[in-house]
């Protein structure tokens, strides 16, 4: 299973960076988002998979799954949620004063 | 702290107060009255050193700066700092008072003109004085800032400001070569004080590090006392005012190289490299200088030229003189000291003539207008003072009798001479070159000097070429170059008074084996009998008299020298290609585009993690310990792959955002396969939200355009692409085998006891790490406060304008 995680990991790197280095605004975002996916997934992974029962202590298991990474990755899911968003607002709002999405001629001023 | 320090750092007290005085009585009283009292005070207190220093004692002070760290100011003053104390205070005094005069009350800024001026002595005085060589590098880098900025005095002007410039980069660039050596040398003898090292001198010259210092030292020497090739700032140094080129750039500053030869001499001298390198130099310099100058047609220029010249004959007499050091004692120690003595007399010499000739100077170019040669003429029964002053300037510089450069010229041949003599390190092929150079060099000195008097003051006066009308300066500029004029003449019929004060105390602090024997007693004589040195005097005033008749015929030849061997057009053209490179290579790898440098980015990380892998050797692949499939979750993980894969090739932005906003539920899908309830509800209800604001942004977004670029850019990305994700398994796999130690999670278990909660990741948010959550709220806050911000604040700013 951990193995096969780790490919996906890798898969979803791969798109996510190709689409990083895309000329697209919202590509970019698409990308960091499907890179935020994979860190979690990475996170989840390096913690080992299915040792035990969910981590409630009402349910008499004997062993439980790791729950630090899964307090780590609750916290990571919501900054990435926050910070998505206003990825998302920076974005529109470039384009709708710059009318334009395209990193290329997003350089700055000329007499930089 | 001993009255020394105080008087010593007068300079830098008075300075603070040099402004307030200024604001207070000009235009009443010029600053210069004041400023005058301070090198004035210190030359006297000076003197009183001399008794003491001319019985062959020396005299110890301890400053403590930063003791924990080794560094004092600690001072010793022996022959040649006193030397250069009384120089550099006498010639400042007189330096100032003349400046009194050049300098209008009315039209400069003369608060910054003597404020950077007392900075200057300040760090001089500092610098000769040292013992340790941090504090003397300190004081060093100080004469580099205050001649750098007495050189731009006035900035209005391009010149100056070019000159500046061009003194700033080659003093600093020798200067911080200099500390490298410096703390070479420290390293090799555990020692910040020059005595010390002087001491262990024998430990250095067998270090393997004994070479790199030796150069690197004399790169800050050279550059500073304008040796070849860095003889190039002192003649654009020029554009300062002429108070300044005479104190700084003939007397003072440009020997500070001198200085650290004579200073270090006991350290490395004795070696053939020494021997080779300081004396080469020094010869080069001495022929280029005065070859060069003779072809000047500005009469700064020309004394700039002859300054280089001159500071060549020094240096090129240190460098002989060390050899005496070689020989230990005997005959030929004696006779190569000789050049020594010679190297500190000329020394003296040139700052009593050149300073009197800056000074004449100064005063035709501010009586006539101009310092243009050609310009110039017939100003002998106009300005009389000033012609005598210049012929004993000149005469002196050109070595004739009754003026003190004779003296010291005929040292220079003995010198010279004596290499025939005693040849030492492989000279025996070149012997005879050296004093061959030295005569030639001679002949030009002649030469440049006959041009200074002759076309300045003889011939026809042409009141229609000049600006103003010319006429006598007033007393006031005129007495400090007579008192200088007068030296010249004094020291020649009682050089020994300078000698035996003086030179022989110096000598012992250059060349230590000769304390034991109290020093050498040479009798300074003004005539010495037919020797071949005054021979060879009398060849020079033929052959430049001469030359000097037929100047016109070969001075054509000048125009011959290409220009690309002019060692200014070589500076001129490496700092513009130095910009041009550094401008291309900077515009080729800054374009400006993000994904470049992302590319640069995700490279690097590729690399560096790529690199450790390899070479740490760690990667392993053991899957034996994972946990198993099942056919369930294999189908979700290969439909995620799917739709990640559908995200890369999808067209139509719509089917992106959805494929995004699927891979996130299939995401949660998994935390419920692994056992994780609360991350499978937050991403459910985060992607809900997020693939909303995504749909919500939708409408305003551009459509989707198919990514038009070149194949290769495409390749590049996805090769970039490829390889992060390769790295990123490739660790993820290693570290799942690496496990070194278990989790702590175990501590966790027992929430319910610790914290009284059964949900063990809550526990964790909000009891065991709740810092972390408070700080997420706060995230969450600012990116709310932002995307707010973002849609009212500015559009309404914007809409104002």
């Amino acid at each position: 299973m951990e193995t096969l995680m780790s490919i996906l990991i890798g898969l979803f790197f791969t798109i996510g960076t190709y689409l990083i280095l895309s000329k697209s605004l919202l590509r970019i975002i698409l990308g960091t988002s499907i890179i935020s996916h994979g860190v979690n997934l990475l996170i989840l992974t390096m913690g080992r998979l299915k040792t035990g029962g969910p981590p409630l202590l009402g349910e008499k298991f004997i062993a439980f799954t790791d729950s630090l990474p899964q307090a780590l990755i609750l916290t990571a899911i919501v900054i990435n949620f926050g910070v998505t968003a206003l990825f998302l607002v920076l974005s529109y709002r470039t384009f709708k004063t710059l009318g334009t999405d395209d990193m290329d001629q997003l350089r700055g001023i000329e007499d930089e | 702290m001993s009255l020394f320090y105080v008087v010593i750092f007068l300079p830098f007290i008075f300075a603070i107060f040099v402004p307030f005085i200024y604001k207070l009585f000009t235009p009443r009283i010029h600053t210069g009255w004041f400023v005058f009292l301070v090198p004035l005070s210190v030359f006297l207190f000076l003197l009183q050193y001399i008794p003491a220093i001319s019985k062959g004692n020396t005299i110890f002070y301890d400053l403590p700066w930063m003791p924990s760290l080794g560094i004092n100011y600690t001072t010793y003053i022996d022959g040649l700092a006193l030397i250069f104390g009384l120089l550099i205070t006498g010639v400042g005094a007189l330096v100032v008072l003349y400046s009194i005069s050049y300098m209008s009350k009315h039209r400069e800024a003369l608060h910054n003109f003597y404020v950077y001026m007392l900075l200057f002595m300040g760090a001089m005085l500092g610098l000769v004085f040292s013992d340790h060589i941090l504090v003397l590098y300190v004081f060093w880098e100080l004469t580099s800032i205050s001649s750098f900025l007495l050189i731009a005095y006035w900035y209005q002007r391009k010149s100056s400001r070019y000159g500046a410039q061009k003194s700033m980069l080659i003093t600093i660039f020798g200067g911080l070569a200099m500390l490298a050596g410096l703390i070479m040398l420290s390293m090799l003898t555990d020692t910040y004080s020059i005595r010390e090292m002087i001491s262990k001198a024998n430990v250095i010259s067998s270090d393997s590090l004994f070479l790199p210092a030796m150069i690197l030292l004399l790169l800050g020497a050279f550059t500073k006392s304008a040796q070849f090739p860095f003889s190039i700032w002192l003649p654009d140094a020029m554009e300062a005012p002429t108070p300044i080129s005479a104190y700084l750039h003939s007397a003072t500053m440009v020997k500070a190289g001198i200085y650290l030869v004579a200073r270090f001499t006991p350290v490395f001298g004795g070696s053939s490299e020494w021997f080779w390198i300081v004396s080469g130099i020094g010869m080069i310099t001495l022929i280029c200088g005065s070859v060069t100058a003779v072809n000047q047609k500005d009469l700064k220029a020309l004394l700039a030229y002859s300054t280089i010249s001159q500071l060549g004959l020094i240096m090129s007499l240190l460098g002989l003189g060390s050899a005496a050091m070689y020989f230990g004692d005997g005959d030929a120690s004696t006779m190569y000291a000789v050049a020594v003595l010679a190297a500190l007399f000329h020394l003296i010499n040139h700052s009593t003539f050149k300073g009197s000739l800056f000074m004449v100077v100064g005063i035709i170019d501010h009586e006539t207008g101009t310092r243009d040669i050609r310009r110039l003429g017939g100003l002998m029964s106009l300005m009389p003072v000033s012609f005598t002053l210049t012929i004993i300037g000149s005469f002196s510089m050109a070595g004739l009798p009754p003026f003190n450069g004779f003296l010291s010229k005929e040292m220079f041949f003995t010198g010279v001479l004596t290499v025939i003599k005693y040849p030492v390190f492989g000279m025996e092929a070149f012997a005879l070159l050296v004093p061959l150079i030295a005569w030639v060099a001679s002949v030009f000195t002649f030469i440049y000097c006959m041009i200074l008097v002759l076309k300045t003051f003889l011939g026809k006066h042409r009141p229609e070429r000049l600006d103003k009308v010319a006429h006598e300066a007033t007393i006031g500029m005129l007495i400090p170059p007579i008192i200088l004029a007068s030296l010249v003449i004094v020291i020649f019929f009682f050089p020994n008074v300078v000698s035996h004060n003086l030179l022989q105390p110096a000598l012992v602090g250059i060349l230590p084996e000769f304390a034991e024997t109290g020093g050498i007693d040479v009798e300074i004589k003004p005539w010495h009998g037919w020797n071949t040195e005054l021979f060879m005097t009398v060849g020079v005033v033929v052959f430049g008299a001469l030359m000097y008749r037929y100047l016109k015929k070969w001075s054509l030849f000048y125009g011959l020298i290409p220009q690309f061997l002019i060692l200014n057009n070589i500076y001129n053209q490496s700092l513009k290609l130095m910009e041009t490179i550094s401008l291309k290579v900077t515009n080729r790898y800054m374009t400006g585009f993000i994904r470049d440098y992302l590319v640069y980015i995700f490279s690097f990380m590729i690399l560096v993690l790529g690199v450790a892998l390899w070479l740490s050797n760690d990667f392993s692949f053991d899957p034996s310990n994972d946990a198993s499939i099942s056919l369930y979750e294999g189908g979700i993980i290969f439909l995620m792959a799917i739709t990640a894969l559908s995200v890369f090739f999808a067209n139509s932005r719509l089917t992106a955002i959805i494929a995004v906003g699927a891979l996130g539920y299939l995401v949660s899908l998994l935390f419920v396969i692994f056992r994780a309830p609360d991350l499978a509800l937050t991403q459910l209800v985060v992607e809900t939200v997020t693939t909303a604001l995504f749909l919500l942004c939708f409408r305003y977004l551009p459509e989707l355009r198919k990514e038009i670029s070149r194949i290769r850019f495409k390749m590049t990305n996805l090769g970039v692409s490829i390889g992060v994700g390769a790295i990123v398994t490739l660790m993820a796999l290693s570290v799942n085998n690496h496990r070194l130690f278990d989790s702590i999670s175990g501590y966790f278990e027992g929430a319910y006891t610790l914290a009284g909660a059964k949900n063990i990741v809550n526990a964790i948010l909000v009891d065991f790490r709740g810092l972390d959550t408070m700080l997420e709220i706060l995230v969450l806050c600012i990116a709310g406060l932002g995307v707010y911000t973002i849609i009212k604040l500015q559009l309404a700013g914007r809409e104002k304008e």
